[in-house]
């Protein structure tokens, strides 16, 4: 059988399967190529405007920007404190390796150190990490002085987002770009946006 | 009339003699080891509800809108509305926990007898195979109801993906569609869930029975009955598939419809483990429910997943040690140097091995539907200690095990004192 190939016909037939798997591969890519997000997804995602006067001290309000839950919290004395306090147990206390607008790369994380806005999407797999507050000791344990809680994987972050040591996310809260267009309004989103969504 | 009949069958097989052959080839002149045990009967049932999954999905398609706007109400619609609408949507969802049931019972059945080991190597890759095709069927199923869990689910699994380096975050927005999980996601993951995965399913069932079929049952002594053949070349250890083992399943297929029935009718919701509470819920994007936990069948990695801390400023270490925790599977039958198949005739080294494995299976499915702080806290500080959940650290030290079980076999396997196999099968 062997010794009795021919060996055009063969080399004929590698070439027609490479083209043909070529073929076959280029087939493929519409069927990929369209699973991708389409036009309109892509629009999607105008800037939201948050109205600061009706947020009261110590209190959160979640904004929705792009799909995702954003929070704005008017933080407190005492919280801002918290966030010293918190510094030797974070994983990434100066935020280098964590993501936020070149403004917000302070020891708040925020323009005005009042008024925190941060993504609540844990930066583990992305669920939505839950406010607890300083007297959640009992179940955050004693040491708690106030922050968030991801119920997916258990990651903790303090009131700046900064995660703790020992949880599975790896960065702190993001920060989106936002700006102040009067004193008592905030644009989420209106900040020139060079990272995208 | 049954010379009539009979005649109208030979003018069938004249025309199409293979449907007869297949039915010898793969039933009545099919042999299988006369010593099955109980343990056999979880492969016929896998298929058994795969049929079920099939008929009562086909009916649920008639009525469900994969459409993020009208997804939720269209099963409630079913639930309340659709006569018989509930009996369709708790047989699918008891089913699909019913199918993890079998599934364990059947793989946990070939590590106790070997079957995966030569020359069943291919039978345990492609099972492997169904196994890791039926974890995405329900994970996409999952995401049909369009309830809480359905979507804080599917955002943390696609996010898996999104931890790979260099191309995670695009193959997640690949996956997804949207830069959230979106309409398009669920209507995407309803396609895959009624056509392409059921297909790719079909298929490996297909290939996992003709490997079987083409190298014959392994048993519970780990004999080869083909060694000992009679003079008219048939095993002397076998029977006939057709008609004694199409019996003995159709009793156990009785045994597990009873039991089937009863959850379906009495505990559907089996108290939040095969339909959870939050999944009543609609699903909100802006707010994960306060306790997330995957379905039980999936909590064993979960809790592994949870419990690796991140490395080099990522979570992939985590995402990967769940991945290998379960692709590892595909190498049992070559991670395994044992010269016996059968745990009777093992050593007591690797009875410990399983019956430990079994053990760390069950507390890291136990832990991943509880929360970290199930077991309090350590009341000390170390500097080691980056979480002080005492959960937490059991999850790593079982993930551990998990781990050296696969991972050490090669070298415990070989070490392992072993009996003396007998040339024919004991009962």
């Amino acid at each position: 059988m062997s010794e009795q190939v021919n060996k055009a016909r063969r080399t004929l037939i590698a070439a027609t399967s490479v083209v043909g798997g070529a073929a076959a591969a280029g087939a493929a890519v519409p069927f990929v190529w369209s699973m991708f997000p389409s036009e309109r997804a892509k629009a999607a995602g105008a800037p939201v405007e948050v109205d600061l006067t009706k947020i009261a001290p110590g209190a959160i309000e979640v904004v929705e920007w792009r799909g995702k839950p954003v929070w704005v919290i008017r933080r407190t004395k005492e919280m801002l404190e918290s966030l010293k306090a918190a510094a030797p147990r974070l994983s990434d206390p100066e935020s280098k390796a964590s993501d936020q607008p070149e403004f917000a790369q302070n020891e708040y994380r925020s323009q005005k150190p009042d008024i925190m806005v941060m993504e609540g999407v844990c930066t583990h797999l992305g669920c939505s990490p839950q406010l607890k507050p300083a007297d959640a000791k009992a179940e955050m344990g004693a040491d708690w002085a106030g922050g968030f809680y991801c119920p997916c994987h258990g990651s903790k972050f303090d009131l700046a987002g900064r995660v703790f040591r020992g949880a599975p996310a790896p960065t702190n809260l993001r920060v989106p770009p936002y700006e102040f267009v009067s004193d008592g309004t905030l644009v989420i989103g209106a900040e020139k946006d060079k990272k995208g969504a | 009339m049954s010379t009539r009949l009979a005649a109208l069958w030979n003018w069938f097989d004249a025309r199409m003699p293979s449907v007869a052959e297949q039915w010898r080839i793969h039933a009545s002149e099919y042999y299988a080891p006369k010593n099955f045990n109980f343990w056999y009967f979880f492969g016929s049932l896998a298929l058994l509800v795969l049929v079920i999954q099939i008929v009562s999905g086909i009916f649920l398609t008639m009525n469900y809108k994969p459409d993020a706007a009208l997804a939720f109400g269209s099963v409630e619609y079913i639930m309340r509305d659709v006569p018989g609408g509930w009996i369709l949507r708790y047989i699918h969802s008891t089913g699909a926990s019913a199918f993890f049931v079998v599934v364990y019972l059947h793989m946990f059945r070939g590590m106790l007898y070997g079957s995966y080991k030569e020359p069943r190597e291919l039978v345990w890759v492609f099972g492997v195979l169904i196994y890791l095709t039926l974890m995405g069927e329900a994970f996409f199923g999952y995401l049909l109801p369009w309830g809480q869990m359905s979507y804080w689910g599917a955002q943390v699994i696609v996010n898996l993906f999104g931890t790979v380096p260099f191309i995670g975050p695009d193959l997640a927005l690949w996956i997804r569609g949207d830069y959230i999980v979106s309409d398009a996601t669920l209507n995407r993951f309803f396609a895959l869930h009624v056509i392409a995965l059921p297909l790719v399913l079909l298929g490996l069932v297909v290939a996992h029975l003709l490997a079987l079929h083409d190298v014959g049952s392994n048993n519970p002594d780990g004999v080869e009955i083909k060694k000992a053949k009679g003079p008219d070349g048939k095993p002397l250890d076998g029977i006939p598939f057709h008609p004694y083992y199409t019996v003995k399943d159709l009793m156990g297929a009785v045994v597990f419809l009873a039991i089937f029935a009863f959850v379906m009718f009495f505990v559907p919701e089996m108290g939040g483990y095969f339909l959870e509470h939050n999944n009543f819920i609609p699903a909100d994007p802006l707010k994960t429910p306060e306790h997330i936990a995957p379905v039980w069948y999936f909590t064993p990695y979960y809790s592994i997943l949870r419990a690796v801390p991140p490395l080099f400023n990522s979570q992939f270490p985590g995402v990967l040690a769940m991945g290998i925790a379960t692709l590892i599977l595909f190498f049992l039958p070559w991670l395994d140097r044992s010269p016996v198949k059968s745990i009777r005739y093992r050593g007591p080294i690797y009875r410990w091995a399983l019956g430990i494995f079994v053990v760390v299976f069950l507390l890291l499915g136990y832990l991943g539907v509880k929360p970290t702080t199930v077991w309090g806290q350590f009341g000390f500080d170390a500097f080691f200690l980056d979480t002080k959940d005492v959960a937490t650290w059991v999850a790593r030290l079982c993930t551990i095990l998990y781990f050296a079980f696969f991972f050490l076999m090669p070298w415990y396997t070989k070490m392992d004192p072993v009996k003396p196999v007998p040339d024919r099968v004991t009962a």
